[in-house]
């Protein structure tokens, strides 16, 4: 079984759910805590990949980073090559088509903590930075490990955006569930299975992670 | 930095309104001094307390005013001066606590102290736990914590920081009668041993008496009065105030006559005719006022008394009796319907019951005039 489109699935979800992680937490800081009434601008423009089809993102995904879009044309000046159909094309569309799954949860935990604390450590001569680092990300660990599961675990069964920006080219862009797609219209029923059992376990594992955290089974200060 | 404490006054004129969709708008206007030592702000909840609270610490921003710290100016509206929290120095211990959940007793108490060395750090930190006694809870998580012991905790995180203004949110609210005297005996050391202004919101008539030096009755917003607690809470000049600081009878009186050479003036208790003699008031025959009058500082007879020096004595029928632990609260008909405190042993020795004919027995100071 040739298991280098897992890997490359693997590799491409972890590096975006890191990215996404580090992008995701100021952003969701200022979308939980900023008192701007537009503020529900950036809210649905985040919350956009949730509803638009794959294909239209990754539509428009195409166009801009192919050769004339305008990331594309700045990659191509910076770097001497294309952005469509590499890994980076990739990882930077799969960025935005990912980005509510990181968002969101963190979004959750921050608005769930308790301001009176976030108050207490202001008064005590915290600044923003030490009271994110020392209050706000300890008490959202749950957040934290939620969104960067589920950015993973989206990122790594994401099909119509691969398709549209990456294309199919062997160990750079073809993904385990293009794979799958291509075993299967190929008629390898049983090349397909493989791959496809492999995914439905890595999965079930990784939702089966982020319930238990949720349900704080090994929460480091609940005490019962 | 860390050099001692000069005693300031802390001077706040603040101006803040809330518009709150359906309901009407709130605001806040205070204008007031306070010097060092323990300044209780006293009134009823939605009175404004916490929001001046948070407008001191710097939780909220007022629409107008100034408030300084001797020559400090912490919020200036017309310069356009705010200082963040974090700069202010004042420690602010909430109602809720707001214990870091994740950080241990020591690093909670530790926490305000970042910018000191570690061994000077350790040094006042362990001082503190052992001036509030919680040495032996230093590595355990709020959590684990008794509603008392996180009461201390919250209390010495706050005072370790040796803050310039120290405010207080009803921090002992639900605690039992022995602990909050003991919690209050450590807070009182403390507070002579460091002069600053301190601002403590309680409800309790108790916490009240046994901290605070001064008194600021707030209601809707403002100021009703301030002064030394005796003379705000027992003898109150407004309803409001009277209601707030817990006097169970106030009623509509309408003035009969003055008399300045007694230093009195006769009232009648509106919608009946029983007459009281009150303190003399800038009134004329005529105005209709009310009176507060505690339901403790009512005598109770069972036979009409005579020869004595209180000069209302007036004749009525008991109602009902109702056991509250170590008091009973009467309910006695005069025309007029009083609230009388009495011990169960007076209901006993002086078998009380519902319809007996009963003598209330009320000195003329007793009774406080207050403006609604």
């Amino acid at each position: 079984m040739n298991l280098d489109s897992l890997f490359l699935s693997l590799r491409l979800a972890a590096t975006v759910a890191i990215l996404l992680l580090v992008i995701a937490m100021p952003l969701a800081y200022w979308l939980a805590f900023s008192r701007w009434r537009g503020k529900f601008f950036l809210e649905s423009i985040v919350a956009l990949p949730l509803v638009l089809p794959p294909t239209v993102l990754g539509f428009y995904a195409l166009i801009a980073l192919g050769p004339r879009g305008p990331i594309g044309q700045v990659w191509q000046s910076l770097f001497g090559h294309r952005l469509a159909f590499t890994f980076t094309g990739l990882v930077l569309a799969s960025l935005v088509y990912s980005l509510p799954f990181a968002v969101q949860p963190l979004i959750a935990s921050f608005e769930s903590l308790d301001r009176r604390l976030l108050d207490a450590s202001s008064v005590l001569g915290a600044g923003r930075v030490r009271t994110f680092l020392r209050v706000i990300l300890p008490l959202s660990w749950s957040g934290l490990v939620t969104a960067l599961v589920l950015s993973f675990a989206h990122t790594l069964g994401e099909f119509g955006v691969v398709l549209m920006v990456g294309g199919n080219l062997p160990g750079i862009t073809r993904t385990v569930s293009i794979d799958i797609y291509d075993r299967a219209q190929a008629l390898d029923y049983s090349g397909a299975h493989h791959v496809a059992l492999l995914l439905l376990l890595i999965s079930f594992v990784v939702l089966s992670l982020v319930y238990a955290i949720n349900r704080r089974v090994w929460s480091p200060w609940t005490v019962r | 930095m860390d050099g001692e404490v000069t005693p300031l006054m802390l001077q706040v004129a603040v101006r803040k309104q809330f518009r709150t969709a359906g309901a009407p708008a709130f605001d806040l206007r205070v204008t007031q001094e306070f010097a060092p030592g323990v300044t209780v702000l006293f009134g009823p909840s939605g009175a404004g307390k916490s929001t001046l609270l948070d407008c001191i610490a710097g939780l909220q921003t007022p629409d107008s005013g100034r408030i300084a710290l001797g020559e400090e100016i912490f919020f200036d509206a017309n310069q356009k001066i705010s200082l963040p929290p974090q700069r202010r120095r004042i420690a602010y211990v909430f109602q809720s606590l707001a214990l870091f959940p994740h950080l241990s007793v020591e690093d909670n108490v530790a926490y305000g102290l970042c910018s000191n060395a570690h061994s000077l750090r350790d040094l006042r930190v362990t001082q503190i736990l052992d001036a509030f006694h919680i040495t032996s809870l230093r590595r355990r998580k709020p959590p684990e914590l008794s509603g008392g012991e996180k009461q201390r905790v919250a209390l010495a995180r706050s005072l370790v920081t040796k803050p310039r203004v120290l405010l207080l949110d009803e921090p002992l609210t639900g605690l039992d009668l022995l602990l909050r005297r003991a919690i209050l005996q450590d807070l009182r050391a403390w507070n002579d041993a460091n002069r600053i202004p301190v601002l403590y919101v309680t409800h309790n008539r108790e916490e009240l008496d046994a901290v605070g030096e001064r008194v600021v009755a707030l209601l809707q917003g403002r100021v009703l009065e301030s002064g030394a607690s005796r003379d705000v809470l027992d003898a109150p000049r407004s309803l409001a105030l009277a209601r707030a600081a817990g006097f169970e009878n106030v009623m509509p009186v309408t003035v009969l006559e003055t008399r300045p050479g007694d230093g009195v003036m006769r009232v009648v208790l509106t919608p009946s005719n029983c007459e009281l003699e009150i303190p003399l008031g800038p009134n004329e025959a005529g105005s209709r006022l009310q009176v507060a009058i505690r339901a403790g500082d009512i005598l109770l007879a069972t036979q009409a008394p005579h020869f004595l020096s209180a000069r209302n004595v007036l004749p009525g029928t008991l109602e009902s009796l109702e056991s509250r632990g170590p008091l009973v609260i009467a309910q006695v008909n005069t025309g007029a319907r009083f609230i009388v405190h009495i011990t169960p042993g007076a209901v006993r020795s002086l078998q009380l019951s519902a319809g007996c004919a009963v003598w209330l027995v009320l000195k003329t100071h007793s009774c406080h005039l207050v403006s609604s």
